[in-house]
């Protein structure tokens, strides 16, 4: 691995001349003014969470593929041209150190930026995508032009099958992989697979290459969060010797292989705490968050990294805060007025099966946690419908425990956070079941006739199913809110305790008014 | 397989049981399943089965494999064992003939012995003990085909609908090998309702979850509840190769030849709107109705009629709009194209049944099913408990495990219960 030298503005030397596009493998050594850690950092934070939100709609891929190029092109620009690659470098390597904290985090930055990435990527042109695949160590081989004689017919079938794929040519380039390394294109059934090997279109080569890029990010976070920087921090804190700290580094440099923390010039850090301008290399390396170093780093980094990571996710409403309990008895009517119709639908079923398949137990019983629901209360609610149908005993045996461990109360104890919308909406109820989106999983004659029985009027319906068609399934529900409410609803519905929380205030406001 | 063919070969020993004309309770019973465990049940070839070679007589295996798979047991009051490990193939069927669990499930290899995954465990997100290895599973159940068969429900399963199973397996299997490349595939009745299916070879046992699910969907194509009107979409001019085969050389001769008239499925107002509620166009659901009132004068069987008449509508010339070209598929498909269980392929963790369990609800042994073969199956006369007990013979059900480059190959027999392991047949 290279050695890092405190020294100005190198840039990151993966860059080819063809392609600006960073694979992000090594951390680069830059000089960072503090506050462009944050802005660069709340600059890509907005490209993210503008993907998240188009994935949640649904959006298709060329949809993505223009929505991606404006957020690029509206935020990651700078006044300086040659600070561009720069600003990218950095802000991802800020938020990595975010979002490596925990499991739900690494999930979400590594889906937001894979995706990111599928879509910078796939704009790039061929010779830089060519060069680009070559950095990867990707396991597939061009198909001869015998065997490629051989499969013509079947591959010209798989390309009609898809909406807008090429028919191969003579000159088509294909590479045979082996079907475990492109998942996604084998999960569309959008290749050729044959003898275990997948025949892979040149324009579909964006899969592997995103693959590839996806794995190497999800360790790379990993370990961005294990190792301890405590003893090194705390080392650092009393260097003043930049000699000292430069072989220190050299000797740290053969043992850890991706990045390493370089913080230079040491002198003005210990001098000033509450330095304004870092003058020093940022490269991150392997550390774990732990509260000794949030006190020493308090008033520089800590307070920009937390607010990073909370603001823009939102709340996760695993506490429930405001509303406090509520008791069994309450449901039917809390069902009634202030449930979103995916758990209604749930709620309802029910109690008319008086049985919910594992997908509809969760994503109800979740969104009871979420409300308030105590276990206890939990457990006596779920048997009293169960035992119904299967009896009290077998509620016992199979199903009490799962709620117990939605609650964190067994196996490893994770307290479970109730489903978001984008969680809900791409969930896939199959046969028997009754989660998932109503927006999106419902027949239009369902969902009327659901909506109708909320209380929604006529016109509002058409409003509603209008977003439906275009597949803005939480708008949409925002509408049936707004409708069943009586009020607008500025901030969009994103999770279903959050539909919970602003009905209930609502409610609670026209009951304290009318006191 | 009947009683006769038993009696009529060759050696039998039939068991000391005091009264032998005394009326053996059909179904499951548990004093036979310990008869079962002790004198039938398969320990040394599971054992070999699951061990891939690692058996500690050859250089380069590794011991801890079989130490480090997780097997589970549900005991007569509901009593629900987890991460049970075994050593040895002798510790495995001592736990199995002293326990005499009702249900045996398989789980998968972990990095470390699941017994002692809480001395592993830190807390947090460094999680040292997580599945390695685990074949690549899949379930397929009847009662999700219950929108589509209406001689039976829930659990019941007869000869009019098991074909659907059958079918099931002939698209899968010929996938799994002719797409995917695996060849050591197991085929297994569930005991009651459906089949499972094992594919063993490495490269499958070293799946990711992501991978597996990527298999799953390659295989999906119902995609409906009964929230939903349309189940099976298929969009696009030209099916998947995958498809296509699936539905020229076993779905549709198998729909129009068997399930137009098994499950008389024009035969009732309410079925064949059915139908018609998969064309999204109202003219030619209309023009339709119309064509078949006139024909119900026919003398001809009216599923088959009715069915001509359908697909000449839908596949003539003229109605090649949108959304009616693959039609007559989708309706096909929609009936018979196998209904996986997303869930049990895509978790390395997922435990299933052992093949060769005694189901508790039937009493019925789950047996392997020989795709080759599969068509023969009669799911009503697979033994059960007692039947079994009541007629043992020498060696059991023919279990071949060969070796091959280091992996087991496990073929299968189907329903019969006499066993010829000396003569192990290479299949």
């Amino acid at each position: 691995m290279e050695i890092v030298r405190p020294h100005r503005a190198r840039t990151n030397h993966h860059n080819d001349a063809v392609s600006t596009l960073p694979l992000y493998r090594s951390a680069p050594s830059l000089e960072v003014r503090l506050e462009d850690f944050e802005l660069f950092a709340m600059d890509r934070l907005r490209v993210l969470k503008g993907i998240s939100d188009g994935l949640s709609r649904g959006k298709k891929p060329e949809e993505m593929e223009k929505l991606v190029k404006d957020l690029w092109k509206a935020n990651m620009g700078h006044q300086d041209a040659s600070e561009v690659v720069n600003k990218d470098i950095i802000s991802h390597f800020v938020l990595r150190l975010v979002y490596c904290r925990t499991e739900d985090l690494r999930k979400w930055f590594l889906s937001m930026e894979t995706a990111l990435f599928r879509h910078r990527f796939g704009r790039e042109r061929s010779d830089a995508q060519r060069a680009l695949m070559a950095e990867f160590d990707l396991p597939c081989k061009p198909v001869s032009s015998a065997e490629f004689e051989n499969l013509k017919e079947k591959l010209s079938q798989v390309a009609r099958s898809i909406i807008g794929q090429q028919t191969p040519t003579a000159d088509s380039i294909y590479y045979k992989v082996p079907f475990e390394e492109v998942p996604e294109l084998v999960a569309g059934r959008r290749v050729f697979i044959h003898k275990g090997y997948a025949y892979v279109a040149m324009n579909q080569v964006v899969s592997l290459v995103v693959t590839q890029f996806r794995s190497n990010l999800s360790k790379a976070l990993i370990l961005t969060n294990r190792f301890s920087f405590k003893i090194f921090t705390s080392i650092m804190f009393r260097l003043s010797a930049l000699v000292f700290l430069i072989s220190f580094l050299y000797a740290l440099s053969e043992v850890m292989h991706d990045f390493v923390l370089v913080l230079c010039a040491t002198k003005c850090i210990i001098a000033n705490a509450n330095i304004y301008k870092l003058s020093s290399v940022v490269a991150f390396t392997y550390r774990k968050w732990t509260s000794t170093i949030r006190e020493q780093e308090k008033d520089r980094l800590t307070p920009i990294v937390e607010a990073l990571c909370i603001s823009y996710l939102g709340p996760d409403y695993s506490q429930p805060k405001e509303f406090g309990e509520i008791s069994i008895n309450d449901l039917d009517q809390l069902a009634e007025s202030s449930f979103p119709l995916c758990m209604r639908h749930l709620f309802v079923k029910l109690r008319e099966d008086h049985h919910l398949k594992h997908g509809g137990r969760m994503q109800l019983g979740l969104f009871l946690k979420g409300v308030g629901l105590k276990l206890e209360d939990a457990l006596a609610f779920w048997k009293a419908e169960f035992s119904q149908k299967v009896g009290a005993e077998r509620f016992d045996k199979e199903y009490a425990y799962s709620i117990r461990h939605n609650y964190g109360r067994e196996g490893k104890r994770t307290d479970y956070t109730p489903y978001s919308c984008q969680k809900i909406i791409s969930s896939t109820p199959g046969v028997g079941d009754h989660h998932g989106c109503p927006y999106r999983h419902f027949s239009e004659e369902n969902l009327r006739a659901a909506i109708g029985r909320m209380g929604v009027g006529s016109r509002a319906i058409e409003d509603v199913m209008d977003k439906v068609r275009n597949r803005h399934y939480q708008l949409a529900c925002t509408l049936t809110f707004e409708a069943v409410h009586g009020s607008s609803c500025d901030a969009g519905i994103n999770h279903p305790n959050q539909y919970f929380n602003d009905s209930q205030k609502i409610l609670q406001a026209k009951v304290n008014a009318a006191l | 397989m009947t009683k006769e063919q038993i009696e009529n070969g060759g050696e039998e020993m039939l068991i000391d049981v005091p009264d032998q004309e005394a009326f053996i309770p059909d179904g499951f019973n548990a004093n036979y399943l310990k008869v079962y465990y002790g004198r039938l049940f398969p320990h040394a070839d599971i054992f070999k089965w699951m061990s891939y070679g690692n058996d500690g007589k050859h250089p380069g295996c590794d011991n801890s494999y079989f130490g480090r798979r997780e097997f589970s047991f549900t005991l007569d009051n509901d009593i629900y064992l987890r991460f049970q490990s075994f050593n040895s193939a002798s510790e495995l069927e001592n736990a199995i003939k002293e326990k005499c669990p009702f249900k045996i499930d398989i789980g998968p290899v972990y990095s470390v012995d699941p017994a002692k995954r809480h001395a592993y465990a830190q807390g947090g997100d460094n999680n040292v003990f997580s599945p390695v290895e685990r074949e690549l599973i899949f379930d397929i159940d009847i009662s999700d085909y219950d929108d589509v068969r209406y001689c039976c429900s829930g659990a019941d399963v007869c000869l009019q609908c098991w074909p659907l199973m059958t079918a099931a397996i002939k698209v899968i299997d010929t996938a799994l090998r002719d797409d995917f490349g695996f060849s050591h595939i197991l085929w297994v009745y569930s005991g009651r309702r459906g089949v499972h299916c094992w594919v063993c070879d490495g490269k499958a046992r070293r799946l990711t979850n992501e991978q597996r699910g990527a298999v799953a969907d390659y295989f999906r194509v119902y995609k409906g509840n009964e929230n939903s009107n349309k189940k099976v979409s298929l969009p696009g001019p030209v099916l998947h190769p995958f498809l296509a085969r699936s539905y020229t050389d076993i779905l549709r001769e198998f729909f129009e030849e068997k399930l137009l008239s098994s499950q008389q499925i024009f035969s009732t107002e309410e079925r064949y709107e059915k139908i018609l509620s998969m064309i999204p166009d109202e003219s030619v659901t209309s023009e339709l109705r119309g064509k078949w009132q006139e024909n119900r004068r026919s003398s001809n069987d009216i599923n088959v009629s009715w069915w001509e008449l359908l697909k000449h509508m839908l596949q003539s010339g003229k109605n090649k709009a949108q959304g009616l070209r693959r039609c007559v598929e989708e309706i096909v498909f929609a009936f018979t194209y196998p209904r996986l269980d997303m869930e049990v392929s895509k978790h390395m963790n997922h435990l299933l049944k052992a093949p060769f369990c005694v189901h508790p609800k039937t009493g019925r042994v789950c047996i392997p099913i020989d795709p080759q073969n599969c068509d023969e199956f009669d799911p009503t006369t697979v033994p059960t408990l007692s039947e079994v007990s009541m007629y043992m013979t020498d060696g059991f059900l023919l279990i071949c495990v060969t070796s091959c480059s280091g992996e087991l190959l496990q073929e299968l027999n189907t329903g019969c219960l006499r066993a010829d392991v000396e003569n192990g047949m290479l299949i």
